[in-house]
């Protein structure tokens, strides 16, 4: 097929709905606006239900309804929509249901800014709600790759029966650019037997809950739970390791950061230093072992995570490399994006501390 | 360019590259000679607005009008009373940079009193690369849809094909089959077949309208 032109918001509505994806729910919220309104508009087409809920709350709930009925559902929002939505993604996981979940970040705390960001990346990956559990969080750096994951995300979900989340910056939702979509690899799913569709002749009822009365049963749960992340955790990280070898420093660095780091590294190389860089794709689970491998290379002095925040990445950079190197931390923040000459510029003068 | 109408509206499908156009034909305008005016009239698009270059416009002595509230981040929808003076004042060349779709195009249409008949040109910037305006029939289904929320008629079609970095000629070609296709359903010419300057010496001949070689304004973080 044909390369296309498409908008980041749009481009992962479609990408949704070629993965199977018949329901969305949701409530707008700049600058992830196209995304329901790209639904509102191709849902009905392909027999689908698309709702604008009264608030982000009502919408979540409308997930975890169609996510418990064996659907492949999906809600987007930005970062203080997402908040509204904690409760009910606890419950999700809680219940151990499958559903797609999109963060285009702006600018916070608060209500902050409409421009791009990566200050959600603890309330990503470190829970979010309450309770102990993960969402599996993917991190695309081009629309190419958010269209990828998307369609992925679905088969994620449905084979650990858990609430996948992208985490796209601002400008990941609102850039153009030229995408395929090409064939999907599928993978082999188990049957939903859990799913609330009806008896069919079964004695027993399937329930969707999350609530364990019996702290004994509670616990069982939890640890049923934590051995599914374990399996999480040894099969799906997803990384990019860009021209490390030889790499003096070592850039940490996901989304579209990735991409100005990139050319940060460019310009370093001409300047005659060699610099790497490590790119998450999976935010959760972490790429732990890339890290500390990389630590370990002898001509590595030190780590610099760059970050649209102020700083929330660079600690599971910090307890991968387990002390080995220093790690150090560039970041802008509001909204405000980093420029490949600042990052350049630190990174020199962390080289000039560290040799 | 001097030919076109004094007040120039840019239309289209979002993504359909109306904003790049519309910076590079104000700044051509200027270049002429002429006392420029943009206004960004997107209150729908909250990234890649024309008015974040306004730095680069004043510079070159254009005057920029965007929201009435200051600092460019904002999305908030509202209009600055400055507009009237650029429509009105007949010293202004006027380009008028419209929102996407007939969403954006809804801003334009409080001004229809005040434009005149004879006064203006709307173009409709086409990218037959962007998945919903890729056919006829849905092309001609924005284009009205666009003229109906604007209240305003579509004088001309622009073919701005073009895959972002990835451009090639058939691109071009792709796009000006379509822009023919709808040129010859509603009767509009096609003004202007907008390509990267960098593209400009592989064109063939046969290319319909004025070729309108263009800079690329709307940068992304990493092509800075």
């Amino acid at each position: 097929m044909a390369k296309e032109l498409w908008k980041g918001n749009e481009a992962i509505a479609e990408a949704a709905i070629r993965a199977g994806c018949r329901f969305f729910f949701g409530y707008p919220i700049t600058p992830q606006n196209e995304i329901p309104e790209y639904m509102s508009l191709r849902l009905p087409q392909v027999g689908g239900c698309f709702l604008q809920a009264e608030s982000e709350v009502a919408a979540i709930n409308m997930v975890y309804g169609a996510a418990g009925a064996g659907a492949r559902v999906m809600t987007s929002s930005s970062s203080p929509g997402i908040s509204l939505k904690q409760e009910g993604i606890s419950y999700i996981a809680g219940a151990e249901l499958p559903c797609v979940i999109v963060n285009i970040v702006r600018g916070g705390p608060g209500l902050g800014g409409i421009q791009p960001a990566q200050s959600d990346y603890f309330q990503a990956t470190k829970g979010g709600g309450h309770g102990d559990y993960h969402l599996v969080v993917l991190a695309p750096d081009s629309i190419q790759e958010a269209v990828n994951l998307v369609q992925e995300a679905f088969d994620i979900a449905d084979q650990y029966r858990n609430p996948v989340m992208i985490l796209g910056d601002g400008m990941i939702g609102q850039m153009m650019e030229p995408v395929e979509f090409g064939e999907i690899k599928k993978r082999e799913l188990p049957e939903k037997t859990w799913a609330t569709t009806g008896l069919r002749g079964r004695k027993e009822h399937n329930v969707i809950n999350s609530l364990f009365i019996d702290p004994a049963v509670c616990e069982k749960h939890n640890q049923k739970i934590f051995t599914k992340y374990a399996e999480i955790e040894k099969n799906e990280v997803k990384v990019e390791e860009y021209n490390l070898e030889g790499a003096e420093i070592v850039f940490a660095a996901y989304g579209t950061v990735a991409r100005i780091v990139k050319n940060a590294i460019k310009a370093l190389e001409k300047d005659g230093i060699k610099a790497g860089l490590i790119r998450p794709i999976t935010l959760w689970p972490f790429p732990k072992a890339n890290f500390f491998k990389a630590a370990d290379m002898p001509g590595v002095k030190a780590f610099l995570t760059v970050e649209m925040s102020m700083g929330q990445m660079v600690e599971d950079v910090e307890l991968s490399v387990k002390g080995k190197k220093p790690v150090y931390f560039y970041g802008r923040t509001g909204g405000m994006v980093p420029t490949p000459r600042e990052i350049v510029e630190e990174a020199k003068k962390i080289l000039g501390g560290a040799r | 360019m001097k030919k076109d109408k004094r007040i120039r509206i840019i239309t289209g499908h979002y993504g359909s590259g109306k904003t790049e156009f519309a910076v590079n034909y104000t700044f051509k305008l200027a270049e002429q000679g002429c006392k420029t005016a943009i206004v960004d009239l997107d209150i729908v698009n909250p990234y890649f607005r024309s008015r974040q270059i306004e730095p680069e416009f004043e510079k070159k002595g254009i005057r920029v009008i965007a929201s009435s509230v200051r600092g460019l981040a904002g999305d908030v929808p509202a209009l600055s009373p400055e507009i009237y003076t650029v429509l009105e004042d007949k010293s202004y060349q006027t380009v008028i940079d419209v929102g996407g779709d007939k969403v954006g195009a809804r801003a334009l249409g409080r001004y229809h009193d005040k434009i005149e008949q004879d006064d203006y040109d709307m173009f409709f910037v086409l990218n037959a690369n962007r998945p919903l305006t890729s056919d006829k029939e849905n092309a001609i289904r924005y284009l009205k849809s666009i003229e109906q929320a604007s209240r305003q008629k579509v004088t001309a079609l622009v073919n701005n094909t073009h895959l972002c970095g990835e451009t090639k000629i058939e691109d071009i070609l792709k796009g000006q089959e379509l822009c023919l296709q709808v040129s010859e359903e509603l009767g509009l010419p096609i003004r202007y077949t907008v390509v990267h300057k960098s593209l400009i010496n592989y064109l063939p001949d046969n290319i319909y309208g004025e070729i309108f070689p263009i800079d690329i304004y709307m940068k992304k973080p990493w092509e800075m």
